[in-house]
């Protein structure tokens, strides 16, 4: 039988919280509230108690801290293991992860090792009748569904990024710190992570950022992208791209927005030269604002847009540019 | 090299999506469906692999009805040696858990280096079916591969995380999913269709596989969808008119002033 509790992954990465991690543990604690539940935080790591002070102001009950040197880097199998073992001791009646890489790697395996319904990718979570109801997108948001779990279970959600504010309460009194013992990981991790490249913090993933400037065909050619460059360095933004010129090769797959690419709810998503593909439309159309800057006023991509200049991208970008970093002076 | 490819058909990507009447499901009456694009660079990867080590065999593996018939023809076609289509009213409903069962039963008899996959369904999204599977094989998985090597019973998968790529070494078998940039599969040859059609399909229901029928499909599902609609509309927006350096003026005004986001 679980116990009215709810256990929320707050993910570290390089011993950093992620952001990510802050706004599930909000909204674990929201939750907890209408629930009338305990809040429990696991913190998996090495050498993370350096990072309760950071947890301080959450306002969980609890927080388990799992430090281990087989938990420095991240896991399936090591970090799967113990979470498992963690649920098993509590008995929590919900846990909730980030819908982040690590927390969609890692949510499936802890998920079948407790056989609970695991529900990705959540942007809604409401409670009825002492049980969570939640709402997800699917077909890369072209529809929405909603989910509940089936009897008394385990109710596992990942919650997309960027949806669900993280709010960290003043004076809220500092959770009390349990460590829990991991023991048995020898030989479990048979998929270890050996060195991780290409990131160094330099490049923004535009599934975490705040503001995204995203470039289609309109730009011509591979090297116009520095144009972009240049808004997104003024603006702290992530940049996006287009299907169709990450299959001509122009920007890395990794910054590609829609359905066979990421799918992004930014405050603020600047289209510049994208015409608007449905497949390209489901990724983006659930971000706050929506911009779009294209020479051809039926584009698809102005019907989403909340603001629209119909116009050469060349002539209007510079000039963007330019009155955005005077605006941040 | 013996390779397995578990794989299904989606709507395509371009497909506009229309809710079925009572709220349940998609109209699938204009849809096209193909492969799930993430399980063509699992099918090519398998293939290449195969055709690296100059020996072995690619086994794809559905779980559906004619649809995932359709799928294993595709694969076939692209050059894969056998399917197993895993069929069985009892097998309608289930969640992702129920998926992972059913395809962890069959892989159970089979013998195998790899088990490869896309990252994730298009459509159903719930990038939970490989690792799943990995767990209930006891197996090492790595997750959203772009690029693998495999050799000396390991592999080495670099994985796309947030603004990075993580190198991961696994031992095998392990389970590996797919991300677009692994690879660019194959078309299908007309020598290739040709074949496909003559290659069998081997069938197997839940008492060939031994699988408790309580606990896949509908009857063991523990995420119930409950209903299915489009999302909100947007509201209406605004063209900003005027010249190039006004517009551009006026935009930065409004997302500062009317929509605070800068």
């Amino acid at each position: 039988m679980a116990n009215n509790s709810i256990l929320v992954f707050a993910e570290q990465r390089d011993g950093k919280l992620k952001k990510a991690a802050f706004e599930a543990v909000s909204e674990g604690r929201r939750l907890a509230d209408q629930l009338g539940a305990e809040l429990h935080v696991a913190l998996l790591g090495n050498g993370v108690d350096t990072l309760t002070g950071e947890l301080a102001g959450v306002g969980a009950d609890q927080l388990h801290t799992a430090d281990h040197p087989d938990l420095q880097f991240y896991s399936a199998e090591g970090y799967s293991l113990v979470l498992a073992r963690m649920i098993d001791q509590l008995s929590p009646s919900v846990f909730l992860l980030p819908a982040t890489a690590m927390g969609k790697d890692l949510a499936p395996r802890v998920a079948a090792v407790c056989n609970a319904g695991l529900a990705t990718d959540c942007i809604d979570l409401t409670v009825e009748d002492g049980r969570l109801i939640a709402k997800r997108p699917m077909y890369a948001g072209k529809a929405i569904a909603t989910v509940r779990w089936a009897g008394e279970t385990l109710q596992m959600a990942s919650l997309r990024p960027n949806v669900f504010p993280a709010e960290i309460r003043d004076g809220a009194a500092p959770p009390a710190t349990v460590p829990f013992a991991v023991e048995g990981l020898e030989g479990k991790i048979r998929a270890r992570v050996k060195e991780v490249t290409g990131g160094g913090g330099e490049t923004k993933d535009v599934t975490e950022a705040d503001v995204i400037v995203a470039g289609g065909r309109g730009l011509k050619e591979a090297a116009n992208f520095s144009l972009l460059e240049a808004l997104a360095e003024k603006l702290d933004a992530a940049v996006g791209a287009s299907r169709a010129v990450v299959d001509s090769g122009w920007v890395d797959h990794q910054a590609q927005v829609g359905q066979t690419g990421k799918t992004v709810s930014p405050q603020l998503y600047i289209a510049v030269g994208i015409s608007g593909a449905i497949q390209h439309l489901a990724g983006m159309s659930s971000s706050k604002c929506i911009v779009a800057i294209n020479k051809d006023s039926e584009a698809p991509i102005f019907k989403v847009a909340d603001y629209g200049i119909v116009g050469d991208l060349f002539e209007v970008l510079p000039v963007l540019t330019e009155e955005v970093a005077r605006l941040k002076e | 090299m013996n390779s397995i490819v578990c794989l299904k058909q989606v709507p395509d990507t371009e497909a506009r999506i229309k809710i079925a009447p009572g709220n349940m499901g998609i109209d699938e009456s204009d849809v096209q469906l193909v492969v799930n694009p993430f399980d063509e660079y699992a099918i090519e990867a398998a293939l290449r692999l195969k055709e690296q080590a100059g020996q072995g065999t690619v086994t794809l593996i559905s779980q559906g009805g004619d649809s995932a018939g359709t799928a294993l023809r595709t694969g076939l076609a692209m050059g894969a040696d056998n399917a197993l289509l895993l069929k069985d009213p009892a097998f309608d409903g289930s969640d992702s858990l129920g998926v992972a069962r059913i395809l962890a039963a069959a892989i159970a008899t089979l013998e195998y280096d790899v088990i490869l996959l896309g990252k994730h369904g298009v459509g159903g999204d719930n990038n939970q079916v490989g690792p799943m599977l990995a767990q209930l094989l006891d197996l090492p998985h790595v997750g959203v591969a772009v690029a693998l090597e495999v050799g000396d019973g390991k592999a080495v998968v670099h994985r796309s995380v947030e603004g990075a790529l993580e190198v991961v070494e696994t031992s095998l078998p392990a389970v590996i999913t797919a991300q677009k940039g692994l690879n660019e599969p194959r078309y299908a040859s007309l020598k290739g269709i040709m074949m496909a059609k003559r290659k069998p399909i081997d069938e197997r229901d839940a008492a060939a596989l031994g699988i408790d029928t309580a606990t896949v499909g509908s009857a063991g599902a523990l995420l119930l969808q409950t209903r299915l609609e489009l999302p909100p509309a947007r509201p209406e927006g605004r063209l900003i008119v005027g010249e190039p350096v006004e517009a551009a003026k006026e935009l930065v005004r409004l997302l500062h002033e009317e929509a605070k986001v800068i």
